[in-house]
């Protein structure tokens, strides 16, 4: 564990419900984030992320449990959290009837700066989007508008940037170049936490936790997590693809079995020791033509699957 | 101080850049205005009434023609029957119906009386009223024409002066009723749906997240308001003066001051509405319904408080327009200085820092 000067965001028990307590959407959270960290939350939708963001960014209260900021506690020292932190929320939540230019010149005087005194903070992301300054914020698309948002949430250097979900609804190419500018915004020192449900975006982060129905299910690198897969894992394919994922599902020691791109994934049971060989002969059983089979190493997405399952 | 002005200047570009809300704002009052100012009236003008004469004689034929020639009545129908005045009143074609008696000259000469009857249709109650009280003015007066040529040892002449507006126009009633409803409702409106439409698009969570403090959202949201409300009120008084032919007796930096004051007051209403709501439509909801009835009722534009039970009139002392209504008429129309309205004014000042921090203490710094 890290000392705690190094430590950015400290989370301890936290639990949140919703609805007078009928909607569970955090229980028991435990999480620690290291200061200069790209650190990722990868879970589907529902599973709680937002509700995380919301209780860092002190807009929502946890029901237990503790979690600091930098030090500050989310409820008690909200005001302070509040002018070192940028908050980058899932939803689109500047002006649309302002500009650009005025979105981001706002931002910055509501934080007690300018543009020109941090320009060098937000150049290579707002460069990009700077021939539009004098275009309203409502006219952008998907991917302009998710480089302004994370202009105005860079414009007062803060030293925790929170994005929930940036790149859900964003082309791929947009994608990949909003990785690209968040790597080169962690090299410059800053602490980032963002939340995705893409599972290839995974391993862009320094650390990970996958989250699922308000539970961390585990929280390790991205190496780490595929690392710690320790059952065998196959890539089959058949002419009938289909058929082939239901007959799998049926065989002794297969655990799950799910498309994964052009192939099924088979995973199988805990120290069962599955060979490819007893795949290949029940296949051919069940008639199956043009059979490949291949061990495969397990990506985020299979320990995802796995962890669900446990 | 930096934050706080660069929320005034984007609250003022929200509102510049809505050309078409504004163009709503800024018209509404004068189409208002002008509707009430013209088309409703309660004066009495070319009231049609009926004549039921069975004598016909010198006298009634003279009091018919006076009657006739007064710009307030125009005599349309002669009948015979008093049945047929009922008759008259269910078809609505006259007001009033006149009845004389038979041999009403010869009545008059020889037991120095007559008797005249007037049948006046009450369905509403003001035009009723007016209208007996201007036929029986008329008869009055031509009595006084008679009695003026005997000399007679005594004589009462009544003469009754009605103050500030003598010639009863109504404008001189509805237009501060007007000025008053119009602003409340305009200006409590506008801020209504200031602060939750940021909460329904989502752009509060954002800020909420940034060193804001909630009176500088707050005030910062009443300030492009305040300015709006002013233009209103020049426009209304302006027209009330020059369309409408109101006096403009009082002072009219205090009249202006004052009109400021009650904008304030209503903006901070609506503020204290806006920060209690969690959507555009229930907040426009409350700051309509929920004001436009009281506001109605309560500020003696319609109805007069002092015939009111005593609990209607106890609740009238907490709805704002009451107040601002008085000091209106009291200003503009009576000429009446500050040492005639500083205790309402006081009123209004008090609600309205009431108001404002109420608002500012029910604004959530958090999301629900």
């Amino acid at each position: 564990m890290p000392d705690a000067s190094k430590i950015m965001i400290s989370i301890q028990q936290v639990g949140k419900t919703y609805n007078k307590g009928k909607v569970q959407a955090l229980s028991n959270i435990n999480l620690e984030v290291a200061k200069g960290e790209l650190f990722g939350l990868i879970g589907p939708d529902g599973a709680g992320k937002t509700t995380l963001f919301r209780i860092l960014a002190t807009l929502l209260q946890p029901d237990s449990g503790t979690a600091t900021v930098n030090g500050n506690d989310v409820v008690r020292d909200y005001k302070a959290i509040r002018s070192t932190i940028g908050y980058m929320p899932g939803k689109f939540s500047l002006y649309q009837d302002l500009t650009i230019l005025e979105n981001l010149e706002f931002y910055a005087a509501v934080f007690g700066t300018t543009i020109a005194e941090n320009y060098e903070q937000i150049k290579p992301i707002y460069s990009q989007i700077e021939p539009f300054k004098h275009r309203r914020a409502g006219q952008l698309s998907g991917g302009m508008k998710q480089k302004l948002a994370l202009s105005c949430a860079l414009v007062h250097k803060p030293e925790l940037l929170l994005l929930d979900e940036p790149t859900t609804g964003v082309d791929p190419v947009s994608r990949q170049e909003f990785w690209e500018m968040l790597q080169l915004l962690k090299e410059s020192g800053l602490t980032i936490v963002v939340s995705t449900p893409y599972m290839d975006e995974a391993r862009l982060c320094d650390r990970i936790a996958l989250i699922q129905k308000g539970n961390i299910l585990s929280i390790n690198t991205p190496q780490g997590i595929t690392d710690s897969y320790a059952e065998n894992l196959y890539a089959v394919r058949s002419d009938e693809m289909y058929r082939l994922i239901n007959d799998l599902r049926t065989l002794t020691g297969v655990s799950t079995c799910y498309a994964f791109g052009e192939y099924a994934h088979v995973a199988e049971h805990t120290a069962i020791g599955l060979k490819k060989e007893d795949i290949q002969a029940f296949l051919l059983k069940k008639e199956h033509k043009n059979i490949e089979i291949n061990r495969t190493p397990a990506t985020i997405e299979d320990c995802f699957i796995a962890l669900m399952k446990e | 101080m930096k934050t706080f002005l660069a929320f005034v200047t984007k609250e003022f570009r929200h509102v510049m850049r809505d050309r078409r809300s504004l163009i709503v704002i800024i018209g509404m009052p004068i189409v208002m205005l002008l509707l009430y100012g013209f088309a409703l009236s309660n004066e009495v003008k070319n009231s049609r009434i009926a004549i039921l004469d069975p004598s016909k004689d010198e006298v009634t034929l003279a009091l018919v023609q006076r009657l006739d020639a007064s710009r307030y009545f125009d005599v349309t129908e002669y009948i015979d029957r008093p049945e047929q005045a009922d008759e008259m009143f269910r078809q609505g074609k006259v007001r009033a119906v006149v009845v004389f008696q038979s041999g009403f000259q010869q009545s008059l000469l020889h037991t120095n009386s007559a008797a005249v009857q007037i049948l006046a249709d009450a369905s509403d109650t003001n035009t009723g009223n007016t209208v007996s009280f201007y036929i029986s003015s008329v008869i009055r007066d031509y009595q006084n024409e008679l009695l003026a040529q005997q000399k007679l040892p005594y004589r009462i002449q009544v003469e009754a002066q009605l103050a500030y507006n003598p010639q009863l126009k109504s404008a001189f009633n509805f237009v501060p009723g007007v000025m008053v409803l119009i602003l409340i409702l305009l200006c409590s409106m506008l801020t209504a749906v200031a602060i939750v439409r940021e909460k329904e698009t989502g752009t509060m969570e954002l800020i909420l997240v940034s060193p804001v403090r909630p009176w500088m959202m707050i005030v910062a949201k009443a300030l492009p308001f305040l300015l709006i409300g002013l233009v209103n009120i020049g426009v209304i008084l302006v027209m009330a003066y020059t369309i409408l032919g109101l006096p403009m007796r009082g002072n009219q930096f205090l009249l202006v001051a004052e009109c400021g004051l009650f904008v304030l007051l209503a903006l901070s209403l609506g503020l204290f509405i806006s920060t209690r709501t969690d959507s555009q439509q229930t907040a426009l909801f409350i700051s309509l319904v929920g004001l436009m009835l009281p506001s109605l009722v309560f500020s003696g534009f319609m109805f007069p408080l002092e015939n009111m039970p005593k609990p209607l009139q106890v609740i009238s002392n907490i709805v704002p327009t009451k107040y601002f209504f008085s000091i209106l008429k009291s200003v503009m129309i009576k000429g009446l200085g500050i040492q005639y309205v500083w205790k309402e004014t006081l009123v209004m000042a008090g609600m309205t820092l009431f108001l404002m921090s109420m608002a500012i203490r029910s604004f959530n710094i958090r999301l629900s």
